[in-house]
């Protein structure tokens, strides 16, 4: 694979349970914006049981092509099938340039692709960009925990690869009577190949709670919460917004919220339309979790918190004062 | 059960701080740890020992004060340490970082399991373990919460975002682990005590006569840094005032309702 | 993380304060306020020290124990007791303990006694009796010699770990006509039949360590379970409390530590007169004081245990490290409340504890006034 052969821009549209996930739409997105770039097609491919979703999707966010992938053995995500039928495609339509979602799955695909292929992968990208001279992607990325922020280049090999966080990009605008051309391919992961099989599948018991790398609001904790208790107030707050509660790493430490509930560099990160950070400090470690969020409100009693340095909306004060008569504020107007 | 364990020491990212006039990083300072999921690592690997019996081997790639991690795995229970150093790996990203590795477990093998973090808190890639099984050619199993024999197949349980799968496979096999894997065990005194008397084996690429050596360090990297740079954090949010909790609460959601939030 | 650095400690003390530091802050320290309300330490807490290996530091390698000097054995109390001495006696009370019996009893005892507590065991030191604290030698508890078996009748007060323990060292007369010659030590397991655990005493402070009354009821025991020969048990026991002398004040040292960290990081805060109140003189004089005393009696502590491990007796020096540092414990606490002003005396805040716990320092394991009686009579036997 070669520079002069490889063209097109990639997007994984990763898929569960037959429904696209958010993330491969998303970077349909900052695909076009690299194909236009490039001056190459932006296609997105496909490996999965039910496909029909996905390549709907696919065409109503922009895809030039769509490639698929459908088979039995893609039911659910394995390294071993995923990775031998993106291989194959690769193979013969030698892309320039794919992205894929930094999702637990898209990562593992990614570096299996990556060296099998003998090329260049850069996770968690935050934000792309293409060098016009070279046609080289300037993938940036966060380091050293959200302190350090990389430029990262794939020059001397093809295809160059980078995963990207979910809910860095916005999905773009539907374009509704895009057609792209559809090919599928009869791809056969032999059953030889595929070493792992899942036996069941547990949803995560969100006790009808959404999920905070999804939610459109998220009401979150950290260290002055001061007890596990105390998050019943924001969990008023997030119901009456129609979100969800979530928290610093701090109160995962204190054991007063579970892992699945921290925003943060070791925990997810999200991008909702509103977050409320209720007595967090601001750690680069924390930040780096919610930095994309479309508004920040911060609620703090100590005025010098790094948090208001991201926050647009600042309030020095007492959480435990302020939360309340929110929340009681919300109510009186949802009332009338 | 033969088991080898990649850890790696990382500055305390927690402790990191930016220096406001040069805009760098600071690093002076700041300690050194065993990177956070690699201890999660090395605790799924001393339970499988605790469990089905065997080795805990525990290799390094880094400079010599890595040897600190290395102890410090020693002194949590490992049998058996490896510094991978040399001049030639020097400058390797994920890519060459996996490949070395995976020459080293060549030769200390074969294993059972490998296991590794699922991300280093310095580099965040999450690359290096996974792309080691490629090089390997082993089962990857990543975001591993728990692994388990049962008869002649393994179960391990695995997180992802949408819930938890249950997946059945075979030895040999590479995992990773997270912060919801397991909570590592502390040191023993005897144990520390004897870790920092240990020798700790190096290897260095003179041990590895069968590695290809373009595909270590700076030029066996296919991806390169072309600029690093420190976050702007540039504050200019609006600070809500009010003499009241409530009638700052109003004032916020006002703001709010205007500008289309709510 | 402010680090004591007056002691010139090597890389392995070091290393293992640093281990035991990070345990205790994480694993013990969130637990100590509630378990101090309730005066009890959940057993749970227990485990990290075990496992860790915090019974057997001093004891040697051949029984089990991780062999380690009493220097660096202190060191470590002494670290232990910055999250809680309730806690930190609880293993010192329990090591001492067997310590003796392998100086004093046979190679046969000295395992038995090893493998009770090695799986995670706890000791006690079954001495003190309502009428006989300071004067030991008018205990009552007996131990009748019938065929090959002593019966063993009596009642101990004031146990640590008395509960908790699955076995003692208990001390009864055999000879009950003739004073102190008349002790003998003796092995008991905590569940022989006849032993009963005693109501558990509500203290002022160390609540964490568990507390309470023995009660020998027809205990029987086999002659082999004799600590030494018949009467000498006065003299395993005044052995033991110049061990565990030392070992009290490093857990001393660790409060006055504690304190002194907790009212500088509060005077640091703490703005009166638009002024953090560590630039007030008298604040300053406080502090300073403090910082005399705690340093001094680390470094006091340290030398009598280098004495000891160098085999010294520590019969003066033990009393008077005891004496010394237990009253500057009094006066540095007691200032720690009294810089955090209101907020000392609430138990919302760390302070009014560590004053609490220290009081008893000041009387166990040998009163001051004991203590100091101790010092003259071998001053006096010193310069003749």
């Amino acid at each position: 694979m070669s520079f002069e052969t490889c063209k097109d821009v990639w997007v994984l549209i990763e898929c569960f349970r037959g429904q696209p996930k958010n993330v491969g739409l998303e970077l349909l997105g900052q695909g076009r914006k690299l194909a236009e770039s490039l001056q190459q097609e932006l296609c997105a491919v496909i490996i999965a049981k039910d496909v029909d979703e996905a390549v709907k999707a696919s065409g109503l966010y922009g895809a030039d092509k769509v490639y698929v992938v459908k088979g039995e053995e893609y039911e659910n995500y394995s390294a071993d099938a995923y990775g031998y039928a993106f291989l194959e495609l690769c193979r013969k339509y030698q892309p320039n340039t794919i992205l894929v979602g930094a999702t637990v799955n898209g990562r593992d695909l990614g570096s299996k692709i990556a060296v099998s292929l003998r090329t260049g992968l850069t996770a968690d990208c935050t934000a792309l960009s293409v060098d016009e001279k070279t046609g080289d992607v300037v993938w940036e990325r966060p380091a050293f925990g959200g302190n350090l922020y990389a430029q990262i280049l794939c020059s001397e090999t093809r295809p160059q690869m980078g995963t990207c966080r979910p809910g860095a990009f916005k999905k773009p605008e539907p374009v509704p009577d895009n057609r792209p051309k559809l090919i599928y391919e009869d791809i056969k992961t032999p059953a030889a190949a595929i070493r792992t099989r899942v036996i069941e599948f547990i949803e995560a018991c969100e006790d009808n709670d959404i999920r905070i790398d999804e939610a459109e609001v998220i009401v979150s904790g950290g260290r002055a919460m001061k007890s596990g208790e105390n998050f019943v107030l924001l969990k008023e707050l997030a119901d009456v917004l129609g979100g969800t509660v979530g928290c610093s790493r701090a109160a995962v430490d204190a054991g007063w919220m579970p892992q699945s509930k921290q925003v943060g560099q070791t925990g997810s990160t999200v991008s909702p339309k509103l977050y409320v950070a209720c007595g967090i400090s601001g750690a680069v470690q924390h930040v780096a979790g919610m930095s994309e969020s479309d508004t920040i409100v911060a609620i703090n009693k100590d005025e010098t918190a790094p948090i208001f340095e991201v926050a647009d909306y600042c309030i020095v004060g007492d959480l435990f004062e302020i939360i309340p008569a929110l929340t009681k504020e919300l109510r009186a107007r949802n009332q009338s | 059960m033969n088991i080898v364990v990649c850890i790696k020491q990382v500055p305390d990212t927690t402790e990191i701080k930016i220096d406001p006039i040069k805009n760098t990083l600071i690093r002076t300072g700041v300690p050194s740890i065993m990177n956070p999921f690699d201890k999660n690592a090395l605790e799924t690997g001393l339970q499988l020992k605790d469990n089905y019996g065997g080795k805990v081997t525990v290799i390094s790639m880094g400079p010599a004060q890595a040897q600190a991690v290395l102890r410090e795995a020693l002194s949590m229970g490992a049998d058996k340490a490896y510094l991978v150093t040399d001049r030639a790996f020097g400058g390797s990203d994920t890519y060459a970082t996996s490949y070395i590795l995976s020459q080293a477990i060549k030769k200390l093998g074969p294993f059972d399991v490998i296991l590794g973090g699922k991300q280093a808190i310095d580099g965040d890639t999450g690359q290096t373990a996974p792309s080691i099984a490629e090089h390997l050619n082993a089962v990857r199993l990543t975001h591993i919460l728990d692994v388990k024999v049962s008869g002649d197949k393994i179960i391990a349980r695995r997180q992802v975002e949408e819930g938890t799968e249950v997946i059945e496979t075979s030895l040999p096999v590479l995992c990773t682990a997270t912060k919801e894997s397991n909570k590592p065990r502390y040191a023993t005194i005897k144990r520390k005590i004897a870790s920092l008397k240990a020798e700790i084996s190096i290897i260095t690429l003179a041990d590895l006569p069968h590695a290809d050596t373009t595909k270590m360090g700076l030029k066996g990297s296919p991806t390169k840094v072309r600029k690093t740079f420190t976050p702007q954090r540039t504050a200019n949010g609006v600070t809500i005032e009010g003499s009241s909790p409530a009638e700052i609460a109003e004032t916020l959601l006002n703001k709010l309702v205007e500008a289309k939030i709510l | 993380m402010v680090n004591n650095m007056s002691l010139l400690y090597t890389e392995e003390q070091k290393e293992l304060l640093a281990l035991v530091r990070e345990m205790a802050e994480h694993e013990i320290k969130p637990f100590v306020q509630s378990a101090d309300e309730k005066g009890e330490c959940p057993k749970e807490l227990f485990k990290w020290g075990f496992d860790m290996g915090l019974h057997m530091l001093e004891i040697p390698e051949e029984y089990g124990g991780a062999g380690l000097s009493y220097e660096t054995t202190a060191m470590i109390f002494e670290e232990l007791a910055k999250v809680d001495a309730g806690y930190a006696i609880s293993f010192v009370t329990t090591f001492v303990a067997l310590r003796n019996v392998i100086l004093a009893g046979s190679k046969e005892q000295g395992r038995y006694f090893a493998e009770k507590i090695a799986p995670g065991g706890f000791a006690a030191f079954a001495l003190t009796e309502p009428n006989a604290g300071s004067d030991p030698a008018a205990m009552r508890a007996t131990a009748v010699s019938d065929g090959d078996e002593y019966i063993l009748n009596g009642t101990k007060t004031f146990i640590t770990n008395g509960a908790l323990s699955d076995v003692f060292v208990g001390f009864f007369k055999t000879d009950p006509a003739t004073g102190h010659r008349g002790i003998s030590a003796f092995i008991v397991d905590a569940d022989a039949p006849g032993v009963t655990v005693g109501a558990h005493e509500n203290k002022m402070g160390l609540r964490l360590s568990n507390t309470t009354d023995l009660i020998f009821d027809n205990v029987r025991v086999n002659a082999s379970a004799m600590v030494g020969p018949a009467g000498s048990g006065f003299k395993l026991a005044l052995n033991a409390l110049n061990l565990s002398r030392a070992f009290v004040a490093t857990m001393a040292v660790g409060i006055m530590q504690r304190a002194l960290d907790e009212s500088v990081k509060y005077a640091k805060e703490r703005k009166q007169f638009n002024t953090p109140i560590i630039k007030f003189q008298m604040v300053q004089q406080m502090l300073a004081d403090m910082a005399i005393k705690t340093e001094a009696s680390r470094c006091l502590v340290n030398n009598t245990m280098k004495m000891m491990d160098r085999g010294s007796l520590v019969q003066k020096e033990g009393a008077i490290c005891k004496t010394f540092v237990s009253d500057c414990a009094q006066e540095v606490t007691s200032n720690a409340v009294q810089i955090f002003g209101g907020y000392g005396y609430s138990k919302e805040y760390p302070v009014e504890k560590l004053m609490r716990d220290c009081k008893v320092f000041q009387i166990f394991e040998g009163t001051n006034q004991i203590q100091r009686m101790t010092i003259a009579n071998v001053l006096d036997r010193e310069y003749s």
